[in-house]
């Protein structure tokens, strides 16, 4: 592999990471989060944001409207007899039509394909049309107008802060957070050469391997911590330099309660350590990808939990919100700023969210690994049973399904944390640091050990043999 | 005498209350159930309250007072004699009334007048509905159940008549329901400045 093609793949993945984090889902969470709220609460939420269009241009959609759904209608059809046509070749086991088969299938799908985008263009523009020419995207243009507000806002620095380290705690706050994506893989590795071909299941590929994924470096875990201790920085030395008691109070409660909490998060990973054998993510998600998700391994679903909690405090969010405690603190170590630099504590608080998602996925929920999907493509076996049914997959479709399975799972743990966060009450500060050196942390030293008796007492390997023999 | 005590058990203390996780579950549980229902759920089950305004109204109660309006006689001319009465009874002082006398040879002449001018400043307006208290001849009325129209340019908050008598109630139509006796109907009680009673 040469230099050039090394710097570029790793720039690609950098661009991709920010375009994912700041420029996708922190953007989206914003909206989520008051939308999610407001769905709880029997409200609508972020939805009025709008780019109106013409009259003229509403008229020409809605004329566009009935033609759209024939021709929908027309694809459709052809596509149910494409696929009938098939069903029906499958089952002779012969062709016996003027047709070849792949002509068939590629019928099926650019019909079908063409159909489902016809019929939901005539869905959306539908919609437009009902909406007044008024294109509102379910409240999704709520992020860019709060943006714009952001930049355009007058950006206040308090007279007698400290300018330099006013301007540098949001910068510090938001930047390690997108930096722990580094280490974290988001796919298996690509190989170059091969990506229209199917590749075997085991053994080693010759050839230009891309691993999706920035740094593949050997402390891995450790770095995320290294890095996640670093926002500890930004919220302190911003509630300090914004000459503001209460902004100082919020920076010395957000400094306190996420050490406290960083203590616990390096415990419960342990565990993982422990069983995973390494601290590379991609290795840990190979384990779990050989073996089985490590939340179903009995210890570390105790770990999982344990971590969770640890996270969701670490991120600072509601019940563990005592840094902001609006009703105490006006907005904690946030009081002073506005506009951009708002908007970078904001963002780097989501980014956050996504991170730790991220982490608690690879983790605990098997990273990129999707069930049933290997090297080669799906293979379904039944447990007990000998029979099994397999769909042979070109190594891109398969790197793409494990991209898209880790996206999902990041966002179902983000939905949860969300779903947390309106669900739950703030806790008082003393309960919070009671919770954390007086529940989590003896839990999850407690758990060291019993990972340790779990894995010398063989009670790993036979619970992983059992796993195995079930699925 | 002896005080009698009843113990009553101390709310929200039971073992799975303390424990916390029980509770926390219950709530996550409801909350979930509450965002499925609301998000994904049939149409019929969604329990939004939300009102898209613009595109969805709310009808105003009844006796919403909104914009006023001039009621007009079967002719189409204002029912309004310009008693200033309204004017008088307004607090906020916004209406102004300049009244004119009926042509000689018109029926109404001598016997009531009408207004030239009639202008009402709807910014200025307190909504208080004192104007329609005091007309005598159910003349301006505050049941067209629109609310100002909102507007940058301050000179469109002032009605004139011509305004006011192009508003309907809010069952569409310009009259009242009180019917309005001219001279020379047979329901006209005949009293008048110029005959006497």
């Amino acid at each position: 592999m040469t230099t050039t093609f090394l710097v570029v793949s790793s720039l690609v993945k950098v661009l991709a990471i920010l375009l994912i984090t700041v420029g996708g889902f922190a953007p989206v969470l914003i909206w989520a989060e008051r939308r999610q709220s407001a769905m709880i609460q029997d409200r609508l939420g972020p939805s009025r944001a709008a780019i109106t269009l013409p009259a003229s241009a509403v008229t020409f959609i809605d004329r566009a409207r009935l033609p759209m759904w024939r021709l929908a209608a027309l694809t459709g059809i052809v596509a149910i007899v494409a696929l009938v046509t098939l069903t029906f070749i499958a089952v002779k086991g012969s062709n016996p039509l003027p047709i070849s088969t792949s002509s068939l299938t590629a019928s099926l799908v650019a019909f079908g394909g063409a159909s489902v985008v016809l019929r939901a263009g005539y869905g959306v523009h539908g919609m437009i049309v009902r909406n007044g020419g008024k294109i509102m995207l379910i409240g999704l243009l709520h992020p860019v107008a709060d943006a714009l507000k952001f930049i355009f806002k007058e950006d206040f620095v308090p007279p007698k802060a400290d300018k330099l380290l006013f301007s540098a705690g949001p910068i510090i706050a938001l930047i390690p957070a997108i930096a722990a994506f580094a280490v974290i893989p988001f796919a298996s590795s690509l190989h170059w050469d091969y990506l229209n071909q199917v590749l075997p299941r085991t053994g080693e590929i010759a050839g230009p391997v891309v691993p999706l994924q920035v740094a593949s470096i050997n402390v891995g875990i450790l770095f995320i911590f290294a890095i996640a201790s670093t926002g500890i920085i930004g919220a302190a030395i911003s509630g300090y330099a914004s000459d503001n008691k209460y902004s100082l109070l919020g920076g010395i409660r957000a400094a306190s309660q996420m050490v406290s909490y960083e203590v616990v998060l390096g415990l419960t990973l342990v565990p993982a350590f422990m069983i995973y054998a390494s601290l590379r993510l991609e290795d840990m998600t190979m384990w779990q990808h050989d073996h089985m998700w490590g939340i179903f391994v009995p210890p570390l679903t105790l770990a999982a939990v344990n971590f969770f909690v640890a996270a969701v405090a670490e991120t600072k969010r509601v019940p563990f919100d005592l840094p902001e405690g609006e009703s105490e603190l006006v907005g904690g170590y946030l009081t002073e700023y506005s506009g951009m630099k708002f908007g970078m504590f904001f963002m780097g608080e989501f980014v956050e969210v996504v991170s730790l998602a991220a982490i608690a996925s690879v983790i605990f929920l098997g990273g990129w690994d999707v069930p049933f999907l290997y090297r080669d493509g799906f293979e379904f076996s039944l447990p007990f049973v000998a029979a099994s049914y397999s769909v042979p997959l070109v190594h891109w479709l398969v790197v793409a399904i494990q991209f898209v399975v880790f996206l999902f799972k990041i966002i179902a743990l983000i939905w949860f944390q969300l779903m947390i966060r309106w669900s739950l009450p703030r806790f008082r500060y003393d309960q919070l640091m009671s919770l954390c050196w007086k529940g989590l942390l003896p839990i999850s030293l407690l758990n060291i050990l019993v990972v340790g008796a779990f894995i010398l007492s063989g009670w790993l390997d036979g619970w992983v043999a059992f796993f195995e023999k079930l699925f | 005498m002896a005080v009698e005590v009843k113990v009553i058990k101390k709310p929200g203390r039971t073992i799975a209350e303390q424990i916390y996780i029980p509770e926390i579950a219950k709530g996550l549980g409801f909350a979930m159930g509450r965002f499925f229902q609301n998000t994904f759920g049939p149409q019929a089950k969604k329990e939004i309250d939300t009102v898209k305004y613009p595109e969805e109204k709310v009808e105003y109660p009844e006796r919403f007072r909104g914009v006023h309006r001039l009621t007009h006689r079967v002719d189409g001319s204002p029912r309004c004699v310009a008693c200033l009465c309204c004017s008088t009874a307004c607090p906020a002082q916004c209406i102004h009334i300049e009244p004119a006398e009926y042509e000689p040879d018109d029926p109404r002449h001598g016997y009531e007048r009408y207004p030239s001018v009639f202008v009402i400043d709807e910014l200025r307006c307190i909504f208080c509905g004192y104007c329609v208290e005091a007309c005598p001849c159910d003349a301006i009325r505050m049941d067209t159940g629109i609310h100002m129209p909102p507007s940058t340019n301050r000179d469109h908050f002032l009605f004139d008549k011509e305004t006011l008598l192009s508003i309907p109630g809010r069952d569409g139509s310009y009259l009242t329901a009180n019917p309005r006796h001219e001279p020379g109907d047979a329901t006209h009680p005949g009293i008048d400045r110029e005959r006497g009673h």
